[in-house]
């Protein structure tokens, strides 16, 4: 066991905080992948609990605790359930899909700890009386898919999946299934399509709300991993415990992901609207402040989706209630920090990128707009910008996400924060996303895009 | 190249039994006919197509649609080099222009000894670890330009024997016994599970559930 307030060897990235653990019990263990270490630390005895109540009563016990979605909606997980209709058969599909810029959690969850996420899993169904489940990992996560297969085929043998689960009549499978690289899969209705076998492309809601109409067009579930591995401390432990962490709307811990210049970038749970940015910024249990001791500059408050945040927002619980009317999201958990050195247009220029090389294709706002921004930013930063490019790119993101986008406040400039989320022209958020860089980075740098741009010289005499 | 061989298609089989319908197996499908052959071969594509029964062009539309499935041979070891925001401000630049002096090669080319692709790829999950790569979608954290160096030495000697050859995903397969398997059936025959129908509450006096 490691005890000190630092980094866990074998769980890269993970930093003990001495705080209280829900999801990252097992990490300091480094055979926390094990069954045997599983059920050494009270692994499924979550599921024991919930296998002898009635399904229904699991379910209250779940919107009870104002479990929010850890995946970016934030949306309470105990109330997407009560969406199901009385249709069976219906699916519970498990988004291990993580690639939003900055986001490291779910991997480390899936890695550490698989047994936790099957054994949430298998709460899951049991709450919502359907027996099929899919574990749908990305692609790249070899580690993760070989932790969870083993874990996976232990736990059959133990009987705590499958047929029979702990010698009574309920039985459940749990399938896991691979992801090939693309990061619109993450989007819950793309998920599905690629579950389908099909090109991961989203679905216009209404009137595919998977709740209603998902996987093979019956009512689906998909929840986040996150979310799922608070299920069994939820179950041992209770609703009533569980709001006892976090704060009243927004109760229990999340996985944070700090990166970019800070001392000691890291993973850390972290309980809900009880810590600021600055505490985890220049926190010592925490980052212990930027690098170099140099200056802040900006830092994404939620993945590379999120609208920026400035030395404005430092003082901002992290709570998504919080952040929300500040002009940004709290989405995936991972925070992204830009000290005085960062070159902001090459910043905005990359995760722009992101959305150009990420879109799917099927709407057209995104698929023309997002290569656009990419184009035009990218001229700029090669020193080939022209003096109406600015007014391009915001025009650009107007086409795909139309309206006063989301923006953090400047005290500064007497600028009011204007709330989370944007508009769309899209089927999904993917190409309003690729607006929150610009955006942000052009309201508040300008005059470093400017600085790239050559004055227009006219010629004369050209004969 | 090549269909898949017997036992993969033993495998192919398993799998495509652990889904309500064939096609949702396809994409893991596509990841077996890669592990074989090191790329997705045409005639693979289409023996996947009997195996779910789909058309030819139905596989192909996945398959192209997904960046880690590759259509053409590739080098022995993807080195997957990070260059999204975090590891942008903490050198993943520098480190994939560092890999491309050294292999001398362009993202997507093949190195001449055959043993490396270098791919500039989006982020990897990592992000407290950067400047991060996947060497074969296995991580190396915190990589400087001298730890690259070391790596790429360490393969070149056969020191990294921890690493598959491109194509193999896990090491680890989900295999459940037949008489552990709570049941798979199509959405058209599956009903609500029993045992979720003997544990509903019974009616009360106002007769709601």
């Amino acid at each position: 066991m490691v005890s000190t307030n630092e980094y866990v060897p074998h769980a890269a990235g993970y930093v003990d905080n001495k705080g209280p653990k829900i999801v990252t019990s097992r990490f300091p263990h480094e055979d926390s992948h094990t069954l045997v270490r599983a059920l050494a630390t009270g692994g499924y005895d979550g599921l024991k609990d919930a296998i002898r109540r009635t399904p229904a009563d699991v379910a209250g016990e779940v919107k009870n605790a104002v479990l929010l979605g850890r995946g970016g909606a934030g949306f309470p997980a105990g109330i997407k359930w009560g969406f199901m209709p009385p249709v069976w058969p219906r699916y519970l599909v498990v988004n291990g899909d993580e690639s939003e810029p900055g986001t490291y959690k779910d991997r480390l969850l899936m890695e550490r700890d698989p047994h936790q996420l099957i054994e949430g899993c298998v709460i899951a169904c049991y709450a919502l009386g359907l027996n099929q489940c899919f574990l749908y990992v990305r692609g790249e996560m070899a580690v993760a898919q070989e932790r969870i297969a083993q874990a996976l085929n232990d736990a059959y043998a133990a009987g705590y999946v499958g047929k029979n689960i702990l010698g009574t009549d309920v039985s459940i499978d749990v399938v896991l299934h691979w992801g090939a690289g693309a990061y619109i899969v993450g989007e819950e209705t793309a998920l599905i399509e690629s579950l389908e076998g099909n090109r991961g492309m989203p679905r216009l809601k209404p009137p595919f709300f998977p709740a209603a109409k998902g996987l093979y067009m019956k009512p689906t579930i998909v929840n986040n991993v996150e979310t799922l591995a608070n299920l069994p401390w939820l179950m041992v432990n209770g609703a009533d415990k569980f709001k006892t962490y976090g704060s009243e709307k927004s109760p229990g811990t999340r996985m944070l992901a700090i990166s970019g210049h800070v001392n000691r970038p890291g993973v850390y749970e972290v309980e809900q609207g009880v810590v600021t940015f600055r505490d985890l910024f220049y926190g010592e249990q925490y980052c212990q402040g930027i690098k170099d001791g140099n200056e802040l500059k900006a830092f994404v408050p939620g993945g590379g989706s999120a609208p920026w945040f400035f030395e404005d927002q430092l003082d901002v619980p992290i709570e998504a209630s919080e952040v929300g009317p500040q002009g940004s999201m709290l989405g995936s958990g991972a925070i992204m920090v830009m000290d005085e050195t960062t070159d902001i247009v090459k910043a905005c220029l990359r995760l722009v990128r992101f959305y150009a090389r990420e879109s799917c294709g099927k709407c057209t706002p995104c698929r023309e707009g997002t290569a656009w921004e990419e184009k035009v930013l990218q001229r700029i930063l090669d020193g080939h910008g022209r003096p109406e490019d600015l007014d391009l790119l915001l025009e650009i993101g107007q086409s795909i996400s139309p309206g006063v986008y989301p923006v953090a406040g400047f005290k500064g400039e007497d600028l009011d924060p204007v709330p989370f989320p944007p508009k769309q022209t899209t089927i999904c958020p993917l190409g309003p996303s690729s607006v929150a860089p610009i955006t942000s980075a052009v309201r508040r740098f300008r005059s470093e895009f400017e600085a790239l741009i050559p004055e227009t010289v006219v010629l004369e005499n050209l004969s | 190249m090549s269909r898949l061989n017997t036992a993969n298609e033993t495998l192919a089989k398993e799998i495509i039994a652990r889904y309500p319908r064939p096609k949702s197996a396809l994409i893991p499908l596509l990841h077996l006919a890669q592990e074989q052959d090191g790329y997705v071969a045409d005639d693979a594509m289409l023996h996947l197509a009997e195996l779910v029964g789909v058309e030819p062009a139905e596989v192909l539309g996945t398959c192209t649609f997904y960046e880690m499935f590759k259509r053409e041979p590739v080098g022995k070891y993807i080195l997957n080099i990070c260059t999204n925001l975090s590891c942008q401000l903490t050198g993943g630049e520098e480190l994939l222009h560092h890999a491309e002096k050294t292999l001398g090669i362009r993202p997507g080319d093949i190195s001449d000894d055959g043993l490396f692709t270098i791919e500039d790829v989006e982020c990897i999950a990592a992000c407290t670890e950067a400047p991060c790569m996947q060497v074969n979608y296995r991580y190396e954290y915190r990589l400087s330009t001298d730890d690259f160096d070391q790596v790429i030495s360490d393969i070149r000697a056969g020191k990294r024997k921890d690493l598959p050859e491109h194509g193999t995903l896990g090491l680890v397969r989900q295999h459940i016994p037949a008489d552990r398997l709570a049941g798979i059936e199509s959405p058209e025959e599956a009903g609500t599970p029993d045992w979720f129908a003997s544990r509903q509450p019974a009616p009360d006096e106002s007769g709601k559930a």
